[in-house]
């Protein structure tokens, strides 16, 4: 509704918007289905539209099929899969107990504190990281695209002013009781935020999922490149995604099998996406003012 | 409870602090067979190779412009898309709206620069119309000299969206008598804009543009360090990218940790200056005076 000592908006002014508006949501949504559909397009629709679809008038799944009929793109997949997976419930642990142990007035907790906001204020450089993931022997190894992002100063934020909310009286009762700081963190401070803490850990998994860097910097073995890495190689810089690379022939459209790599690294995202607009909202917000 | 610090301390120790101290490779002539103990100290004679090499001013100059064309032209777009939004009656368009504006956030460099090479580049849809349409195809992703406002406009692509969500939560919680009353008073649209959300807006505001200052010289590495090759380093190279050519990529290890030292430096300094700045004009910042929190 509208108040009452609002104007109506003259035409041209509602005109306007409504360009602005829809010209921006349609510069997103369609380069995003153009690539969905000529992922599914047949060679015959390929060709007819001399490159792009806009509607697959023949969808076939065999640019797919023929992706995963080979190794590179399987094996990407699950290095990807597990970085993410195994990055997220690392960084999730270690970025929990640093809040919660921060988030009360304890010993070298101030210190402690002030170590991660520098995080925030200064980076260590390129090579530093380099020379420091090198020395630990960590070159070449997935963990090189894990442990370095195992806290992120800004979750680190979220969570801590959220878990600073939760009244000390619940804490204290538990502590009489003979409860843990342990056992306190798991059995009060964790099922009380479990919407936040399911926040962060999709941002933890997005950052992990869409990593590209880490990966060209630390990896030489091309075996254990993740899905960021592949995209970049055979689909920004055109690297042919050759039949030995396959295993089958005939191979469809270069395009369909382009595109059908973009949509790879895609689907994730997508996937977690409902849930991440559902909360992020509070979460980013709450770090932000708060913080 | 020190126990549960244990985990996060050793990982800012290992992964923070200590390459932090790493950047004494700076000031050596560094050889990675000798090691940081073992290679011989040469002062600031980097720096001063750095200061003799155009490379590095190219990258130098490269990094403000790009910057500097983020900050100015990408800063005001979520604000006016905010308001825009802010205004809709309809919450069905709204969420409609917000739902896609704010996807293209979570979507990785990669994805977003294959998004607009597939739709913008030589090969690519728009092109492909043109050339249809009988018309020359324009060279949008490989031209040195609009690669600013093709960096502008990836950044607005991926960014403008969810940079705008903070500015609605900000518009949400100014005081609708306010309006009210000044509608009443004779106060059109425009002033209303002007006297009352404007002034709302403004702590959230400089925050974010301390935010962004402080970040100035690291924006968009992964953006272009991918579109470094096809648009060649007189135009793409920044201070990140050098470092990582000179360094990682060409065996230059000294030079490339100074360029990558003093990059750090000079955005610490201007976080630091910019928040002081915020100080000064009586807004909270983002570092609180004595302590904060």
């Amino acid at each position: 509704m509208r108040p009452v000592w609002k104007e109506n908006p003259s035409p041209a002014y509602q005109a306007i918007k409504a360009i602005v508006l829809g010209g921006f949501a349609l510069a997103i949504v369609v380069p995003i289905l153009v690539v969905i559909s000529t992922s599914l397009a047949s060679d015959q629709d390929i060709i007819e539209a001399g490159g792009y679809v806009l509607w697959p008038s023949h969808p076939t799944v065999k640019a797919y099929e023929t992706l995963f009929s080979g190794g590179l793109m399987g094996r990407a997949i699950l290095v990807s899969v597990f970085v993410t997976l195994v990055g997220t419930a690392i960084a999730l642990a270690v970025t929990i107990a640093l809040a919660y142990a921060t988030s009360r007035p304890v010993l070298f907790g101030r210190p402690v504190l002030l170590m991660v906001l520098f995080t925030l204020l200064f980076a260590p450089g390129i090579i530093p990281m380099f020379l420091v993931v090198k020395q630990l022997g960590l070159l070449d190894s997935l963990w090189s695209l894990i442990l370095p992002g195992a806290l992120g100063a800004f979750n680190f934020v979220v969570l801590r002013t959220f878990f600073m909310n939760v009244p000390g009286e619940l804490l204290e009762s538990a502590r009489i009781d003979g409860a843990s700081d342990f056992m306190i963190l798991r059995k009060i401070i964790m099922p009380l935020s479990k919407a936040v803490i399911a926040v962060v850990g999709l941002f933890y998994a997005v950052g992990f999922w869409n990593a590209f860097f880490n990966a060209l910097l630390y990896l030489n073995d091309t075996s254990k490149w993740p899905v960021q890495v592949i995209l970049r190689t055979y689909v920004l810089q055109g690297k042919s995604l050759s039949a030995d690379q396959l295993g089958v022939e005939p191979l469809p459209q270069p395009q369909s099998l382009q595109m059908a790599v973009v949509v790879v690294a895609l689907v994730p995202i997508a996937m977690v996406y409902p849930f991440l607009q559902r909360h992020f909202t509070k979460g980013v917000i709450t770090g932000a003012v708060k913080g | 409870m020190v126990l549960l610090m244990v985990p996060g301390v050793v990982f800012l120790l290992v992964f923070f602090y200590l390459p932090v101290l790493g950047n004494v490779v700076a000031f050596q002539d560094f050889q990675p067979y000798l090691g940081i103990m073992h290679s011989t100290w040469n002062g600031v004679q980097n720096f001063v190779n750095l200061y003799d090499n155009p490379d590095f001013w190219d990258a130098l100059r490269n990094t403000l412009v790009l910057a500097g064309a983020q900050l100015l032209l990408f800063f005001p777009v979520p604000i006016g898309l905010a308001l825009i939004v802010d205004s809709l009656v309809s919450n069905r368009v709204r969420r409609w709206f917000q739902t896609i504006a704010y996807l293209p956030h979570f979507l990785s460099w990669v994805l977003v620069v294959t998004l607009f090479q597939q739709s913008l580049g030589g090969a690519g849809f728009v092109n492909n119309l043109l050339r249809q349409a009988g018309l020359d195809p324009i060279p949008f992703m490989t031209n040195p000299d609009t690669f600013p406002l093709l960096v502008v406009a990836q950044l607005v692509w991926k960014d403008a969206g969810w940079a705008m969500i903070i500015f609605l939560a900000a518009l949400t919680t100014v005081d609708v008598s306010l309006y009210e009353a000044a509608a009443a008073d004779g106060a059109g649209r425009w002033r209303r804009l002007w006297h009352i959300t404007l002034p709302s807006l403004r702590t959230v505001i400089v925050l974010l543009l301390i935010l962004r200052i402080g970040d100035i010289l690291s924006v968009g590495f992964e953006q272009f360090i991918l579109q470094r090759d096809s648009v060649g380093p007189g135009a793409a190279e920044v201070l990140d990218t050098f470092t990582y050519y000179a360094g990682v990529v060409g065996g230059d290890w000294s030079s490339g940790a100074a360029a990558g030292l003093a990059k750090g430096v000079v955005g610490a300094l201007l976080l630091w200056g910019a928040n002081s700045l915020a100080h000064r004009l009586g807004e909270p910042g983002i570092f609180q005076r004595r302590g904060g929190s």
